[in-house]
């Protein structure tokens, strides 16, 4: 007979695990990232395979040489750092661009706090920040979305939405005639022109953007899987997404001439990627739902005053990593209602 | 459909002996008696080397306030008083016994028939309860008789019989209630009479439809007994649980359940009690579950305390080849022994087998803070900081974090995705605590 294990109860283990769970984002990543290669072609596959691969290669690297310790690349969040950092670059960045934000996001955000789980912020959301103050220009060329094959080349590149509405206001025009009419303007002795695209073009994902938030559908669609699955609760997205609502909803109502309706803010822009893939990562927000809600709400909050007044016209990722500094207190200060507190 | 409100998870429940008729097993050649099978103080002998003993003989008096009697679940003599391994794998002091024939005490009514009419006086009734040494026989072995015993100021107001038994694969309880419901009500009315209580209710959940319809059925003739279904959800069968789950009312930190009005027993010890106060029988044997997906014939058996585990598993169809961990009570919550030559005890509800490959834990892996574990504790506990802090040995931290509500479910280790092991540490810090508060209050 074999030697009996002797060990502390329980006997059983549930079927969740680390990676499943990692497996399991990635999964719910696959409609916007085939929405981006629709819209931006093969460029969001190299763009993607160049990110996952890099952040794969750096932890590796890591683990290995560095901390000289056990490598745990295949438990799969390396991965999803490195599509996410992907869907948070436009998808004409140059190779060497991406891999300096592979390096940023895995090397600096993730292993020197300790490796997974130990980060205080999402790799992939400090991986783009640095890119965006490090190399502007080519963070914020977007390509124009053309549908697969229709012809269009990657060099035709234009502005995002909430970028271009944000430039057009602050020069004294009102939103209604930025979205009704559109903009033209020479440069270089070149006529430009820009019309804002619609609700549903914005919400299918047929606008500038980087190559992963373009299409609200898409990830919404991940966003459902992934609460089926159990990997997010509801309360980090729909805290983040109503608190944005509720709050540009009460700036438009004050003037709707200098502030876009709140259906704007929800379509154009990072909103969405951020609210469902990048303000749930469990490392980085806090544990009970209390928090969740609080984190989500202060995540929604933020976006908003950075889109309007913030040097930025895109403020979700400053505002996730803002709340991700606030996690350990919220952590600290809310606790779970305890058994028993509640008698009598 | 009722449950406790904060927490739980439902893990597979593998019920694997729902269908087996409860077996009589047969009488071993010898018996090994622990004298520690209750809460509380060891039991004291009785008896000396070479005595000859009946079946439901007093052999072992327990003469602390938390304490029990222990009587011989067999005939014969007494070989020697001597340590020897006990379920948890420390040796301590035993009565062996050498099995001569099955002579029982005359005293004790061994006719099937069902005693209905309760002749017993409240006071009686508890005197009868710890005279014939009945212990709480859901795993903790609370001797009974305390539990009966309210204490001045505190009222009871319901008798609660957990019938829940959450713990996957276990069916003792299971085959009980659905074998002996007739026997079950008359012991539930003598626990009544014995607190004074009006309203007692017995929770089942409700993947034991069977046993809800059966008792729901026998009710109809017992005054003030009612049977409630609830929602499948581990661990119902925790007391807090089980009291939030039918009363809606959380006992409060630290405290018993008397302080919400309720009393809580297991089917099985009002089964024993129904023995005891009718027959005059002593708690001498149980109802056991020997199971595993490996085992050949799972079961369930009627055993005499003192058995070794080992004859149980030769009766469930031997020992399986690849057989990696052996478990006595549930997977979530029982112990894993370290020899079938471990005797068989008033609390042990079950053996269960396990694989090599289920024997093993998975690696554990860095917390990824997803907070699965806070979601899943029924006391509301955040298991991951109370296991940081024992981990780092911060026991101040692992007080103020109220470790000592923790009632050791193995939620929160089961739910683990890195499948760190939160409850070793969290059991350790619980102990630690413990021993600080005992010299606390020593100076």
């Amino acid at each position: 007979m074999n030697l009996l294990t002797l060990s502390g109860s329980p006997h059983v283990h549930g079927d969740s695990s680390t990676k499943k769970i990692m497996y399991g984002v990635v999964i719910a990543m696959i409609p916007a990232m085939l929405v981006s290669i629709y819209f931006f072609g093969l460029d969001a596959i190299r763009v993607t395979l160049i990110s996952v691969i890099a952040c794969l290669i750096v932890e590796w690297a890591i683990q290995k040489y560095l901390i000289k310790g056990p490598v745990t690349i295949t438990d799969g969040s390396a991965i999803v750092t490195g599509v996410l950092l992907a869907f948070n670059v436009p998808s004409n960045l140059p190779i060497v661009i991406i891999i300096i934000g592979a390096i940023v996001s895995i090397g600096i955000a993730k292993m020197s706090f300790g490796g997974l789980g130990k980060n205080p912020f999402n790799p992939a959301l400090v991986g783009r920040v640095f890119l965006l103050i490090s190399f502007p220009v080519q963070m914020t060329t977007w390509p124009k979305p053309a549908a697969l094959f229709s012809g269009l080349t990657d060099a035709v590149t234009g502005p995002t939405p909430l970028g271009h509405l944000k430039e057009a206001v602050k020069a004294g025009r009102t939103v209604q005639d930025v979205l009704e009419n559109g903009s033209s303007w020479v440069m270089d002795g070149v006529n430009y022109s820009y019309q804002i695209p619609g609700y549903v073009d914005q919400l299918m994902g047929n606008m500038g953007g980087s190559l992963g938030e373009v299409s609200a559908i898409a990830l919404i669609l991940g966003g459902i899987y992934m609460l089926y699955r159990k990997i997010i609760t509801w309360h980090i997205p729909v805290a983040y997404i109503g608190s944005v609502v509720v709050f540009s909803g009460i700036l438009w109502m004050i003037n709707p001439d200098i502030y876009v309706n709140p259906g704007f803010h929800l379509v154009a822009g990072g909103l969405m990627l951020g609210a469902i893939f990048m303000a749930t990562d469990m490392v980085s927000s806090p544990m009970s739902w209390k928090g969740q809600l609080i984190f989500g709400l202060g995540c929604g909050v933020l976006t908003v005053i950075i889109r309007i007044w913030g040097a930025y016209p895109e403020g979700v990722s400053f505002a996730i990593l803002i709340m991700n500094a606030f996690v350990p207190l919220i952590n600290r200060g809310l606790k779970p209602k305890r058994f028993g507190e509640t008698a009598k | 459909m009722k449950t406790f409100k904060i927490g739980g998870v439902h893990p597979p429940e593998n019920k694997l002996s729902t269908d087996r008729p409860i077996e009589v097993l047969a009488i071993p050649a010898q018996v090994i008696i622990p004298l520690s099978q209750s809460l509380g103080a060891p039991s004291v002998p009785v008896v000396n080397k070479g005595d000859a003993v009946k079946v439901g003989q007093l052999i072992a008096k327990g003469e602390a306030f938390i304490s029990s009697n222990i009587h011989s679940s067999v005939s014969g003599k007494v070989l020697k008083i001597d340590e020897a391994m006990d379920q948890s794998g420390y040796r301590r002091q035993a009565i062996f016994i050498t099995v001569e024939g099955d002579e029982w005490m005359e005293d004790i009514d061994r006719s099937a028939e069902l005693k209905k009419e309760i002749t017993l006086t409240k006071e009686e009734i508890v005197s009868k309860v710890k005279e014939l040494g009945i212990v709480g026989l859901g795993g903790a072995t609370f001797p009974s008789h305390v539990k009966l015993m309210v204490p001045t100021g505190k009222k009871a107001e319901v008798l609660i019989l957990n019938g829940v038994e959450c713990e996957p694969y276990l069916t003792a309880d299971h085959r009980l209630m659905l074998e002996k419901g007739e026997e079950l009500m008359v012991g539930i009315k003598i626990l009544m009479k014995g607190l004074d209580v009006k309203r007692a209710v017995i929770g089942i959940e409700n993947n034991k439809l069977d046993a809800i319809g059966h008792l729901k059925n026998i009710a109809k003739d017992f005054d003030g007994i009612e049977v409630e279904a609830l929602k499948v959800q581990y661990p119902q069968g925790g007391e807090k649980q089980l009291i939030d789950a039918v009363l809606r009312r959380q006992v409060p930190s630290g405290k018993l359940p008397i302080e919400v009005g309720a009393v809580v027993h297991n089917v099985g010890t009002a089964f024993a009690v129904y023995e005891a106060v009718q027959k005059n029988k002593p708690l001498f044997e149980r109802v056991v579950t020997v199971t595993g997906k490996n085992v050949k014939n799972p079961g369930n058996f009627m055993v005499r305390v003192g058995t070794s585990i080992n004859e149980l598993i030769e009766k469930a169809g031997g020992l399986p080849e690849d057989t990696g961990k052996i478990v006595s009570g549930g997977p979530m919550m029982g112990k894993a022994l370290n020899s079938v030559d471990v005797p068989v005890v008033k609390g042990t509800s079950g053996i269960l087998l396990f694989k090599e490959k289920e024997a093993r834990r998975v690696d554990p892996t860095n917390c990824i803070r997803c907070g699965k574990c806070i979601t899943v504790c029924p006391m509301g506990l955040e298991p991951v900081l109370l296991a940081q802090y024992a981990e780092l040995e911060m026991w101040e931290n692992v007080e103020a974090e109220r470790a000592l509500d923790c009632i050791e479910c193995g939620s929160c280790q089961y739910t683990c995705p890195a499948g760190r092991p939160l409850l070793d540490y969290i059991r350790l810090g619980k102990f630690r605590v413990g021993q600080i508060i005992r010299n606390r209050s020593k100076k």
